[in-house]
């Protein structure tokens, strides 16, 4: 088998970094426009809660850190799914999520930064008044969930501990798989594949109760009053479905520029069916959600999706429907169209950025309110991230082979035929 | 197919065996009937140059149908038939109806496609499906080709089903079977 290797080209370096360039500057022209055009501060000053455009910026920070550590630690999922379940078909496109888990360290120090630089705008139960006496009962009660063993309203201990570990786990589990990945490599031999299906078990195990967790603790909280029993598996639905997504888009760029010759139409195939399927996981997930909220009707649980059907927000509730359901349903239903890429290469960035904007809608009704919008930051600061996140993740892509040569199932997945 | 045409029926004991038979029949110029066998061969559809099976064309309208038929009846009974408040919703409470939809849009897909497949395979419970050998129950792969189809010599087919891995060659009529 010939090695293959991605080159990470000066050229597309500098795309990558024009592409953030562009995002700070329609970021920064985003903040100016809401400043003149807005006014909104003035108006509720004397309030003290009055609202300031950086807040905006705050939330559109959080909605990307979720986003692309969704992508980070989902790529290192897919990986350890393969191992588990000791899959065949998947020998020679593994390397691709495996490598967006390089973000992981990144986006656990950008999300613990975020959350003591700005977590009090984000999240409402930081504010320490509320468990004072007389304040929020509703809040109090949840407070050991984020203070524990401390007193509530002072230092979120178990929150944060929480966060650590989950990024230090999936780090280590993630770091640990790489380095078996390419010991393959250079021995051969079974060993390394037995041992990467062992840790591959235990991320799988561990990810399946921290993905919940942390969903409840950097979205849910958000509306700290609200909960819902779905939100865990809505949260992984948006994750898992953006992330096969964004592989399938790296495999069909690869393949067009001549590399991953071990990934044919059959391999693009069960891509395509991942994606197709778990749009329809996603959907199924969330009008679960939404169904129970609707039919039983009560007040406390309805306010999320009032929230929601606001003017301000009902357009991209109903897009997000559209993009994330309709579009990838209809579009990759038939067989040709999950077997050629100029069909995929189209309609993967739009679900990518379907689950986008499912987790601007998670997020900005509850940190903004009335006073979210959605104009040139919100596109910047995806920018910006995207563009860091293509930068670490096409580097370390480039660091090693395309694929395993020395993968016990590699053969097999040549011959896969569907 | 034309009833009570004459048919060579060509025995083959291994699959590997049978797949190459019938890409060197094929490249003969002997047109292929049908090919029998205990279970599935992989690559024999490519093997026999079938086209794309169009069921999945049925499924997808069979399911339109559940679609339609589940909405048309929760709409025409909660709304129009016999109205009635439930939990405070409008009678028409479209979220409501959805998994009953989804379900019978599940229901009607996979009916309609099983039975759509029995059809076309002959597999109609009031019919009697043909079988050429009775031991493509068992262990043999049958291939069997229309004499009537075929404008080469039934002695010259014959010899290319032996030369090419087939462990005897029977006539017969269709209507026999």
């Amino acid at each position: 088998m010939v090695e293959e290797r991605f080159e990470f080209s000066a050229k597309a370096k500098k795309n990558v970094l024009i592409l953030i360039g562009a995002g700070i500057v329609l970021s920064i022209i985003g903040i100016v426009l809401m400043n003149m055009g807005g006014g909104h501060g003035e108006a509720s000053e004397g309030g003290g809660h009055g609202f300031h455009w950086y807040q905006r910026l705050y939330s559109n920070l959080w909605i990307n850190n979720i986003f692309f550590t969704g992508i980070a630690v989902v790529g290192v999922l897919f990986f350890a799914i393969q191992y588990a379940a000791q899959a065949g078909w998947s020998a020679g496109l593994k390397r691709i999520p495996l490598a967006f888990g390089n973000w992981l360290p990144i986006a656990g120090l950008l999300m613990l930064v975020s959350f003591f630089a700005f977590g009090h705008d984000i999240f409402h139960w930081t504010h320490a008044e509320l468990y004072e006496e007389g304040g929020d009962e509703i809040i109090q009660g949840k407070g050991g969930f984020f203070y524990w063993p401390l007193k509530s309203g002072t230092f979120p201990l178990f929150f944060l501990a929480r966060m650590i570990i989950f990024f230090g786990v999936w780090y280590w589990l993630f770091a640990k798989l790489k380095s078996l990945a390419f010991n393959e490599d250079i021995e051969g031999g079974t060993d390394n594949w037995h041992q990467m299906r062992m840790y591959s078990a235990i991320f799988i195990v561990f990810f399946a109760v921290s993905s919940s967790i942390a969903s409840w603790d950097w979205l849910m909280s958000i509306d700290t009053h609200w909960f819902s029993t779905m939100y865990g598996w809505y949260t992984f639905a948006s994750w898992w479905v953006a992330t096969l997504a964004l592989t399938t888009l790296v495999v069909v760029l690869l393949k067009e520029r001549g590399l991953l010759s071990v990934v044919n139409e059959n391999h693009l195939h069960d891509l395509g069916k991942f994606v197709f399927a778990f749009s329809v996981f996603w959907a199924y997930i969330w009008f679960s959600q939404y169904l129970l909220i609707y039919y039983a009707n009560i007040p406390e649980e309805t306010i999320y999706f009032v929230e929601r059907w606001s003017d301000k927000y009902a357009p991209v509730f109903f897009v997000n429907l559209i993009l994330n359901f309709f579009f990838p349903f209809l579009l990759l239903m038939t067989r040709d169209s999950k077997r050629h890429m100029r069909f995929l290469k189209v309609i993967t960035p739009v679900v990518i950025l379907g689950h986008w904007l499912d987790f601007y809608q998670m997020v900005t009704p509850g940190v903004l309110k009335e006073n979210g919008g959605f104009g040139l930051l919100e596109v910047g600061v995806l920018c910006i991230y995207t563009g860091a996140f293509l930068y670490v993740f096409l580097s370390s892509l480039a660091k090693a082979p395309l694929f395993a040569r020395n993968h016990p199932m590699l053969e097999e997945s040549l011959h896969h035929h569907i | 197919m034309a009833k009570g045409s004459d048919f060579l029926v060509g025995i083959y004991e291994d699959e590997d065996v049978l797949l190459e038979g019938i890409r060197n029949v094929r490249e003969k110029g002997v047109k292929i009937h049908e090919v029998y066998s205990p279970f599935p061969v992989h690559g024999i559809e490519d093997a026999l140059g079938y086209r794309r099976s169009r069921l999945s064309i049925a499924a997808f309208l069979f399911g339109l149908l559940g679609t339609s038929l589940a909405l048309i009846m929760q709409v025409g009974m909660m709304g129009f038939d016999w109205p009635m408040i439930i939990g405070g919703k409008n009678f028409i409470a479209f979220p409501s109806f959805i998994p009953v939809t989804f379900e019978f849009t599940v229901l009607l897909a996979s009916f309609g496609m099983v039975g759509t497949f029995f059809v076309i395979s002959d597999l109609k419970p009031w019919g009697k499906p043909k079988l050429f050998d009775i031991r493509i129950t068992d262990d043999k792969h049958v291939m069997a080709i229309d004499l009537s189809k075929n404008d080469i010599k039934e002695e010259e087919i014959s010899k290319i089903l032996k030369d090419n891995g087939a462990s005897e060659v029977n006539k017969k009529n269709y209507d026999d079977l």
